[in-house]
C-alpha cells in the first residue's frame, strides 16, 4: 500500500530533517511529508542511517535520491559532527551548498541555545530542538537563515514560557491542594 | 485511601516528564518495547485528567514516542485540547505534536479550524507564529480554504516575524487550495520588496517555488527579480533568484542575454562558493537556451568550464561533485568545451567516492566520439575488473552499453570490437544486467548485417563455453546472454563454421538447468540449426551422416519433453515429432532438407519498439465495441486464470515467429507468406517491398564486406577487445598516411592555392568505419501517430497552480476579481456587519496599487498556445462578468479616474523598467531627457509578437521576419538621415529592399518593398508626427499609440504636451492625479533635426468601429534669440485594423475554428491589383496584422485576432489582377470595417 502511493505523496515534501544517532539512540526528525505512516518514517530513517553511516569521512556530503526518499529529484545532504549526523533531504530547488551552510547555522544555533551543545542535550530536549528548527524551516521551506534572528525569536519564546511557568506553578499547587482536600 | 490514590497519581504526573521518559527508555534497552507500553498506559491515564498541565506533559511525551515510530493517532483529540490551551507553553506543545502526528486523513483536523483562526488573530505574535508553523505541516484543502483569507491578512502584519511566516505558508495554501493564488498574488508580489530581509526572502522563496513548476506564468516578474538580483546582498535570496532565472531563461532567450553580464560579474566577484556555483549553473542554462548568435558566447562557456574545473580539482569532495554535476549540463549543448577536460573526468573515475564516480560516468557518456570511444571503453573495462561492489559494477556495465549504443551506435566504427566487448562483459559474475547485454547482442546482430558472420562465430563460442556462464544458474543473470547467443546462432546459422558442433552444444544435458525461457529458445533454434545441417549434409553422398544428426536430436530431445516448463515441453515435443518424421523420410531416401529449411525461411526485420503503439486505428474501427454478443458473466470469469498464464513469461513475446503449431506448420507458412504480402509491417526479400520502404535497403543492397582477418578470430575462450583497439589505431594511422599522401599529391597538383588544413588534428569525419556497416533503421508503420507519450503525472498538485497571473496584475483595479475568485470569508463575525473583510482588503489593495503602477505595467507577451486558450476562456468569463460589473464600475469611475490611470505616457512614468517585458528585454536605451541621449529610438517592441516568437515565426511565414528586419533597417536608415540632416517625409526608402537581399532571407520570390505602418499624424514647419497603433493582447481594452516626433526646424523644441479630447469610447490614460482634460507631457526634448518616439496608452471599449480622436500638441520653439509657443492639431485615427494583433494560428486549429460555425462571413473583391500574390499577402499581413496560416499557390488563408479575442479569418484568392477575399469573423461589423480598410490599402497603391 505504501509503495504504490509513495511517489505521489513524496513529491510534495521539500525537506525533512533528521538527526541520526547511533541507531538505537534517539532521533529527532521532522517530516513534511504527506500521508507518511510511522512505519514508513522509521523505514526511511533506517535506510538513511544505513546509507549515511557507512560513508567514509572523506567523501562528498550528497547522496543521490533513492526510491525511498522520493526519486531522483531529491538528495540527501548531511553533515557529520562527532557522533551526530544531521541529514536534510531536499529537492532540486535548493542549493546544495546552501543547505550545507544551513546545517552549519542550525548546529551553531543549537550550540548557542544549549551553551556548548552535546549529544545528550539533544536527546533529552527534543522538544527544544524542534522549536529551534521551527524558526529555521517551516513546512519544508527555509524560513530564516540569520542565526541572530533565530536566536532572538527562540529566546523570546522561551522567556514567555518562563514567565508563564511562574503563574503555572501556583495553579498546579492549587490543584494539588484542591484534590487533596477532596 | 482516596488520598493515597490521588497522591500516587500526582507523583506519577510530576515524576515523569519528557526527560524522565527519555532516561527511562535509555535505561531499559533490553525491554524497551515493554517499558514504552507501560509508559503509554501511564500517558493514557494522564490524558484522562482534567489538568491541562498534565495533559500537555503527556502530549509532549507522545510526540517523542511518535518520533520513535509509535502510532499515537489515538490521542489526536487530546492534542487538539492542548493546542487550544490559552497558555503559550501548552499551545506550543500542542502544535508541535499536531505537526508531527496530523496528516490529511486525521479527522479531528476539522475541529481545529476555529481554534487556529483564533490563534492567528491573537494579539500575541508568538501564538500566531506557533499556529502558522504548525499549520504549515498539516494544512488540508479545507483548512486552506477556510483560513486563506486570515493568512492573507497576516501577510501585512506589522511584525516581520509574522509576515515572513504568513508569506511562506501561502505556498502550502496554494498547493491545497489553488483558487487562492490569484487573489493572493498581488500581495505576495508586494512582499518581494518588503523592507525586512526575512520577509523578502520568504516571498522570493514562495514565488521561486511556484515558478519552478509553471515558469511561464512568472516571466513578467523577471524585471523585478532582475532588480532584486542586482541590488540584494543576501546570498540566500540571490541563490533563489538565480535558480529561478535558470528556470525562466528557456522560455525567453532574450532574458538570458540580459542576464549574462550581471551573472558573469557575480561569478568574478563573489567569494561564496554556493553563489558561484548557482551562477555558473544559470549561465549554463542561459547558454543552452540561446541557440546561437551570442557574440561572447564562447567566452562565457569558457568561463564556466574554467570555474567548474577549479571546483572539480578542489580537494573538497562536495565541490568536486557539484562541479561534475554542472559539467554534465554543459555537455549537452557544448560537448566540445567539456571534451578538453577528459583527463580530469577520467581521473575522477578513480575517486574513492562512489557518488563522484557515478557523476564522472555520466559525463563520459557525452564525451565519447568516434575517435576516443575505444579508448574510453577500455578504461571503463579496467574499472569493471577493479570494481568491488556489484552495484557500481552494474552501473559501469550499463554505462558502457549506453555509451556504445547511444544515438544508434553513432560512435562505433568497428562492430567486431563492440561484439568482443559484449562477450567480455559476459564474464562478469553476479550482474543483474545479463538481459541488457543480450538485447545488445541481438540488436547488433540483427541490424548490422555485415557483422553477422563474426557475431555468429562469437556466439557459437559462447554456447560452446556455456558452462563458464552458468556456474551458478539461479541467481546469475548473465545466463540471459545465452538466450541471445542461441537465437543468433540459430537464426543466422548460415554463417556457422561447424553448425553440427553448435547443434551439439545446444542440446547438452546441462542446458536443462537453464531458465525455461532460455531453454525454449535453445530448442527452437536447435531446430533451425538442424535444418542448416541437413542442407549441408544432403549434398554429401553419405546419407548416413544426415541420419546421425537426426538421431542426435531424437536422443537428446526427450530430456526437454519432460521439462516442467510448459513452453519448453511443448516446443520440444513438436520438434521431436518433426525430427522423427524427417528421419522416416530420410530412411526412404527422400530429400527433405529443402522443405525443412523452408520452415525457417524469410528475413526478420527489426521493428521500432513503439511501432505497434503508433499504428493508427483505421477509420470506423471501434476497438471498444463488442464484435460478438458480450459473453455471459460466467464466461468472463473463466477467462481470468488464462491471463495469469500469459503474464507468466513476458519474454516469450520476442521470438514470436516460433510460436507455431507443428502440425499445421507448413500450411501456415504458406498462409503467413500470403498475409505478409499484404501486411505493410513485414519486409520480405522481394523487390516489391522496397517500393514501400525505400529507406530500408534490401538484403541484396547491403555490401557484405569480406572481413580481412589478420587476427585469428577463434581465440579459445574469449576474444580480447584490446586487439581491436590496437588494430583500429593502426588502421587509422594507415588511413591518415594515405590521406596525407593523397593530399600531398593534390598539393603538388595545385600548389598555387595552398590548402592548409591537412596538418590539423584528426576530425570526427576523417574517421571512417572499419568496414562499411549498414545499420538498419528500425521500422515504423507508415503514417505513424505523433508521439502521444504523456509523462505528466495527473496527480501533480502543481498542475492546479498553473494559473495566469498577468491579467490579474495588470488589470487588478480595473477588473476586480470575480466573485467566485474571492477568498471565502466567515460572515458571522460581529465586526463584519458594516462591510465584509474582503471589501476592506480590496480597498486596501486598491489603495496600494497605484504605487505599484510601474510594476503592473510589465506585461508578458509570451503567447503559447495553452495560454491563449486560458486567456480566451478568461475573456469569455470577463464578458459574462461585464454585465454584473458595469454598475459597479460606473460608480467607481470617478474614483478610478483620479487614482488609477495606468501609466499614460509610458517612457515618462516607467523609464527605468520599461513599458513591458518586451520593452525591458529589448536592450534599447531608454529615452531620457538629456540632450545627448536623443538618439532616435524606434519601437523595437512594437511588433512584440513578431520579435518575441522567433521560432514560431520561422515556420509561419518568412515575410514577417523580414518585416522586423525592415524595421531595424529603418532605424538605421533614420540615424543616417539624421546625420545627413535630410528631411524625409517617409521613414523608409527604396533601398531597403536591396538590403534585405543582402541579409539572405529572401527566397526566390521578388524582394518586398519596404513597408511601414507609421502614417502621418500632423505636420507643420516645426514638427512632424507619425504614428502607429498597436493592440495590447494582455488587456482587451488597451491600445498603444506610438508617435514619432521629428523636429524639422533648426530650433530646439521643448515642453511638448500631448492631449486628446476623449470620446465616450476611447480615453487617453493619464497619470495619477491628472484631470480628464489635462495633456501629457512628452518625456523628451528635441534638438534640431532629431526625432524620438513616445507612447501613449488609450483605453477603448468597443472595437468594432473605427474612430477618430481630435487632439493637440503644444510645444515651445526655442531659438537663439526667442522662444515661441506653438501648437499643432491632429486627428488620431483608430482603424479597426489597429485592434488586431498578429497571432499565429495552426492550420488544424484554424480548420476547427472555421468548422465551428460561430463565425459570420463576408467577402470583398479587389480589381486591378497588379502586385504579385506574395507581395499582396505580405501587405495584408503587415498592414493589417494578419499571419498566414497556409498558402497553396495563389490561395492563402490568414488569421488574426482582435485585442478582445475576436477571430478574424481570411481566405485570399487571386486570379488575373482580381483578388477575392472571403472573410469570417465572430463580429460582423468589425469584419466589415477591416475589409474596408484592406480595400483602402490596395486602392492607394
Amino acid at each position: 500500500m505504501v509503495a504504490g502511493s509513495r511517489p505521489t505523496s513524496c513529491r510534495n515534501y521539500r525537506c525533512w530533517i533528521e538527526r541520526l544517532n547511533h541507531i538505537t539512540e534517539s532521533k529527532t526528525l521532522k517530516f513534511a511529508l504527506e500521508k507518511t505512516t510511522e512505519d514508513m518514517e522509521q523505514q526511511i530513517i533506517r535506510e538513511t542511517f544505513h546509507l549515511v553511516s557507512k560513508r567514509d569521512e572523506n567523501v562528498c556530503n550528497f547522496l543521490e535520491g533513492g526510491l525511498l526518499i522520493g526519486g531522483s529529484d531529491n538528495k540527501l545532504i548531511y553533515r557529520h559532527y562527532a557522533t551526530l549526523y544531521f541529514v536534510f533531504c531536499v529537492d532540486s530547488s535548493e542549493s546544495e551548498l546552501g543547505i550545507l551552510d544551513l546545517i552549519q547555522v542550525f548546529v551553531e544555533t543549537l550550540d548557542k541555545c544549549f551553551e556548548n551543545v552535546c549529544e545528550l542535550d539533544l536527546i533529552f530536549h527534543v522538544d527544544k530542538v524542534h522549536n529551534i528548527l521551527a524558526e529555521m524551516v517551516m513546512g519544508g521551506m527555509v524560513l530564516e537563515t540569520n542565526m541572530n534572528e533565530i536566536i532572538t525569536q527562540v529566546d523570546a519564546q522561551n522567556k514567555m514560557e518562563k514567565s508563564e511557568e511562574a503563574t503555572l506553578g501556583m495553579r498546579v499547587s492549587f490543584v494539588t491542594v484542591y484534590s487533596i482536600a477532596r | 485511601m482516596a488520598l493515597k490514590i490521588v497522591k500516587g497519581s500526582i507523583d506519577r504526573m510530576f515524576d515523569k516528564n519528557l526527560q524522565d521518559l527519555v532516561r527511562g527508555i535509555r535505561n531499559h534497552k533490553e525491554d524497551e518495547a515493554k517499558y514504552i507500553s507501560t509508559c503509554i498506559d501511564e500517558i493514557k491515564q494522564e490524558l484522562k485528567q482534567d489538568n491541562i498541565a498534565v495533559k500537555a506533559n503527556a502530549v509532549c511525551k507522545l510526540t517523542y514516542l511518535q518520533m520513535l515510530g509509535y502510532d499515537v493517532s489515538w490521542a489526536a483529540f487530546n492534542i487538539v485540547e492542548v493546542m487550544s490551551s490559552s497558555k503559550f507553553t501548552y499551545k506550543r506543545i500542542g502544535y508541535l505534536a499536531a505537526s508531527q502526528c496530523f496528516h490529511e486523513g486525521t479527522d479531528v483536523i476539522m475541529l481545529t479550524t476555529n481554534q487556529i483562526r483564533k490563534d492567528l488573530s491573537s494579539p500575541n505574535q508568538y501564538d500566531t507564529g506557533v499556529a502558522l508553523t504548525g499549520l504549515s505541516c498539516f494544512v488540508t484543502p479545507d483548512l486552506a480554504r477556510d483560513l486563506a483569507n486570515d493568512i492573507m491578512t497576516l501577510m501585512s502584519h506589522t511584525k516581520p516575524f509574522i509576515r515572513k511566516k504568513a508569506v511562506l505558508i501561502m505556498y502550502k495554501v496554494f498547493l491545497k487550495y489553488p483558487e487562492s493564488l490569484r487573489p493572493a498574488f498581488p500581495r505576495l508580489k508586494e512582499k518581494l520588496e518588503d523592507p525586512d530581509p526575512g520577509v523578502q526572502s520568504a516571498a522570493v522563496n514562495v514565488i521561486c517555488e511556484l515558478a519552478r513548476r509553471n515558469p511561464k506564468n512568472y516571466l513578467s516578474l523577471a524585471p523585478l527579480f532582475f532588480k532584486l538580483m542586482t541590488s540584494s546582498t543576501n546570498n540566500w535570496v540571490l541563490i533563489k533568484i538565480i535558480k529561478l532565472f535558470g528556470a525562466l531563461t528557456p522560455l525567453e532567450p532574450r532574458l538570458g542575454k540580459k542576464l549574462i553580464e550581471p551573472l558573469t560579474n557575480l561569478i568574478h566577484s563573489t567569494s561564496a562558493m554556493s553563489l558561484l556555483y548557482e551562477c555558473v549553473n544559470t549561465v549554463i542554462a542561459v547558454l543552452i537556451s540561446l541557440s546561437s548568435g551570442m557574440p561572447n558566447h564562447s567566452a562565457s562557456i569558457q568561463l564556466c568550464v574554467q570555474k567548474l574545473r577549479i571546483l572539480i580539482e578542489d580537494s573538497d569532495q562536495n565541490l568536486k561533485y557539484l562541479g561534475l554535476l554542472a559539467m554534465s549540463k554543459i555537455l549537452k549543448t557544448h560537448p566540445k568545451s567539456v571534451q578538453s577536460h577528459k583527463d580530469l573526468i577520467l581521473q575522477c573515475l578513480d575517486d574513492k567516492d562512489e557518488s563522484i564516480r557515478l557523476r564522472a560516468l555520466d559525463l563520459l557518456y557525452g564525451m565519447v566520439s568516434k575517435k576516443n570511444l575505444m579508448e574510453i571503453v577500455k578504461k571503463l573495462m579496467v574499472h569493471v575488473d577493479k570494481a568491488e561492489g556489484t552495484t557500481y559494477r552494474d552501473e559501469l556495465l550499463t554505462k558502457i552499453i549506453d555509451i556504445c549504443s547511444q544515438s544508434n551506435y553513432q560512435y562505433i566504427t568497428n562492430f567486431e570490437w563492440y561484439i568482443s566487448i559484449l562477450v567480455e562483459l559476459t564474464r562478469l559474475e553476479g550482474t543483474r544486467h545479463g538481459h541488457l547485454i543480450a538485447s545488445q547482442m541481438l540488436d547488433v546482430a540483427i541490424r548490422v548485417k555485415a557483422i553477422r558472420g563474426f557475431a555468429v562465430l562469437q556466439m557459437a563460442t559462447l554456447l560452446d563455453n556455456a558452462h563458464m556462464l552458468t556456474g551458478n544458474t539461479q541467481r546469475n543473470g548473465i545466463c540471459e546472454v545465452l538466450y541471445a547467443a542461441a537465437w543468433i546462432c540459430g537464426e543466422f546459422s548460415d554463417h556457422l563454421e561447424d553448425p553440427l558442433q553448435t547443434l551439439e552444444a545446444m542440446l547438452r544435458p546441462k542446458v536443462a538447468t537453464l531458465p525455461g525461457h532460455i531453454q525454449a529458445v535453445y530448442i527452437q533454434n536447435a531446430a533451425k540449426l538442424f535444418a542448416t545441417v541437413l542442407r549441408a549434409q544432403e549434398g554429401v553422398p553419405d546419407s548416413q551422416k544426415a541420419q546421425e544428426t537426426s538421431q542426435l536430436l531424437i536422443d537428446r530431445l526427450p530430456l526437454f519433453v519432460q521439462s516442467a516448463n510448459l513452453e519448453v515441453q511443448e516446443r520440444a515435443s513438436c520438434v521431436l515429432q518433426l525430427v522423427k518424421y524427417i528421419q522416416k523420410l530420410q530412411q526412404k531416401e527422400v530429400a527433405v532438407a529443402e522443405e525443412v529449411s523452408a520452415l525457417f525461411a524469410g528475413e526478420l526485420n527489426p521493428v521500432a519498439p513503439k511501432a505497434q503503439k503508433k499504428v493508427p486505428i483505421p477509420e470506423g474501427l471501434d476497438l471498444d465495441a463488442w464484435i460478438n454478443e458480450p459473453p455471459s458473466e460466467s464466461e468472463s470469469e473463466d477467462e481470468k486464470p488464462r491471463a495469469v498464464f500469459s503474464q507468466e513469461e513476458p519474454r516469450h513475446t520476442r521470438p514470436r515467429h516460433t510460436e507455431v503449431d507443428e502440425k499445421e506448420l507448413a500450411r501456415r507458412r504458406e498462409a503467413r507468406k500470403q498475409e505478409q504480402a499484404n501486411n505493410p509491417f513485414y519486409i520480405k526479400a522481394s523487390p516489391s517491398s522496397q517500393k514501400v520502404y525505400p529507406e530500408v535497403p534490401g538484403v541484396e543492397h547491403i555490401p557484405v564486406v569480406q572481413i580481412d582477418l589478420s587476427v585469428p578470430l577463434k581465440v579459445p575462450g574469449m576474444p580480447m577487445s584490446d586487439q581491436y583497439l590496437k588494430m583500429e589505431e593502426e588502421r587509422r594511422q594507415k588511413e591518415k598516411e594515405e590521406k596525407k599522401k593523397k593530399e600531398k599529391k593534390k598539393k603538388k597538383e595545385k600548389r598555387g592555392r595552398g590548402r592548409k588544413h591537412e596538418s590539423g588534428p584528426e576530425s570526427e569525419e576523417d574517421i571512417t568505419p572499419a568496414h562499411t556497416v549498414d545499420i538498419v533503421t528500425e521500422e515504423m508503420p507508415e503514417n505513424a501517430l505523433p508521439s502521444d507519450d504523456d509523462d505528466k503525472d495527473p496527480n501533480d498538485p502543481h498542475k492546479a497552480l498553473d494559473i495566469d497571473l498577468d491579467n490579474l496584475v495588470v488589470g487588478a483595479s480595473r477588473r476586480p476579481l470575480a466573485d467566485s475568485e474571492k477568498l471565502p470569508v466567515r460572515t458571522h463575525r460581529p465586526t463584519d456587519i458594516l462591510k465584509s473583510p474582503v471589501e476592506g482588503a480590496e480597498l486596501e489593495s486598491v489603495s496600494q496599487e497605484p504605487k505599484k503602477k510601474s510594476k503592473k505595467d510589465k506585461k508578458e507577451k509570451k503567447k503559447d498556445k495553452e495560454r491563449k486558450k486560458s486567456k480566451e476562456e478568461k475573456k469569455k468569463k470577463k464578458h459574462k462578468q461585464e454585465g454584473d460589473d458595469e454598475l459597479e464600475e460606473a460608480s467607481e469611475e470617478p474614483v478610478q479616474a483620479g487614482e488609477n490611470p495606468v501609466a499614460a505616457a509610458l517612457p515618462a512614468t516607467a523609464p527605468a523598467e520599461g513599458f513591458n517585458l518586451d520593452f525591458w528585454l529589448s536592450n534599447v536605451p531608454v529615452p531620457s531627457n538629456k540632450q545627448e541621449a536623443t538618439v532616435p529610438v524606434l519601437p523595437p517592441a512594437l511588433d512584440a509578437a513578431q520579435v518575441s516568437e522567433p521560432e514560431e515565426h520561422k515556420d509561419m511565414e518568412p515575410e514577417e521576419t523580414k518585416f522586423s528586419k525592415h524595421k531595424k533597417k529603418k532605424q538605421k536608415k533614420e540615424k543616417e538621415d539624421k546625420k545627413k540632416k535630410k528631411r524625409h517625409h517617409r521613414h523608409h526608402s527604396d533601398e531597403g529592399g536591396d538590403e534585405s537581399v543582402q541579409n539572405g532571407t529572401v527566397e526566390e520570390e521578388e524582394p518586398l518593398p519596404p513597408m511601414s505602418n507609421y502614417c502621418l499624424l500632423a505636420e507643420n514647419s516645426y514638427i512632424k508626427m507619425v504614428y502607429d497603433i498597436q493592440g495590447n493582447l494582455q488587456d482587451g481594452s488597451q491600445v498603444v499609440v506610438s508617435v514619432i516626433f521629428e523636429n524639422k526646424s533648426t530650433s530646439f523644441l521643448k515642453s511638448m504636451e500631448f492631449n486628446v479630447l476623449d470620446s465616450l469610447n476611447s480615453k487617453l490614460q493619464r497619470p495619477d492625479g491628472a484631470g480628464p482634460h489635462d495633456g501629457l507631457s512628452v518625456p523628451f526634448q528635441l534638438p534640431p533635426g532629431v526625432s524620438n518616439e513616445a507612447r501613449f496608452v488609450f483605453s477603448v471599449q468597443s472595437i468594432v468601429m473605427p474612430q477618430k480622436l481630435k487632439g493637440t500638441l503644444t510645444f515651445i520653439v526655442k531659438s537663439e534669440e526667442s522662444s515661441t509657443h506653438e501648437k499643432l492639431d491632429f486627428k488620431l485615427h483608430f482603424t479597426c485594423t489597429s485592434y488586431l494583433i498578429t497571432t499565429p494560428c495552426y492550420s488544424d486549429a484554424y480548420a476547427k475554428l472555421l468548422e465551428s460555425g460561430d463565425l459570420k462571413s463576408s467577402s470583398v473583391r479587389l480589381e486591378g491589383v497588379s502586385m504579385s500574390f506574395h507581395h499582396l499577402l505580405a501587405r495584408i499581413c503587415f498592414h493589417h496584422h494578419f499571419s498566414v496560416v497556409e498558402r497553396i499557390d495563389s490561395c492563402a488563408s490568414l488569421y488574426s485576432r482582435s485585442i478582445q479575442g475576436h477571430h478574424v479569418c481570411l481566405l485570399v484568392k487571386t486570379a488575373d489582377q482580381t483578388v477575392s477575399i472571403d472573410a469570417k469573423c465572430d463580429e460582423p461589423s468589425l469584419l466589415g470595417n477591416v475589409l474596408d480598410e484592406i480595400k483602402q490599402t490596395f486602392s492607394m497603391c
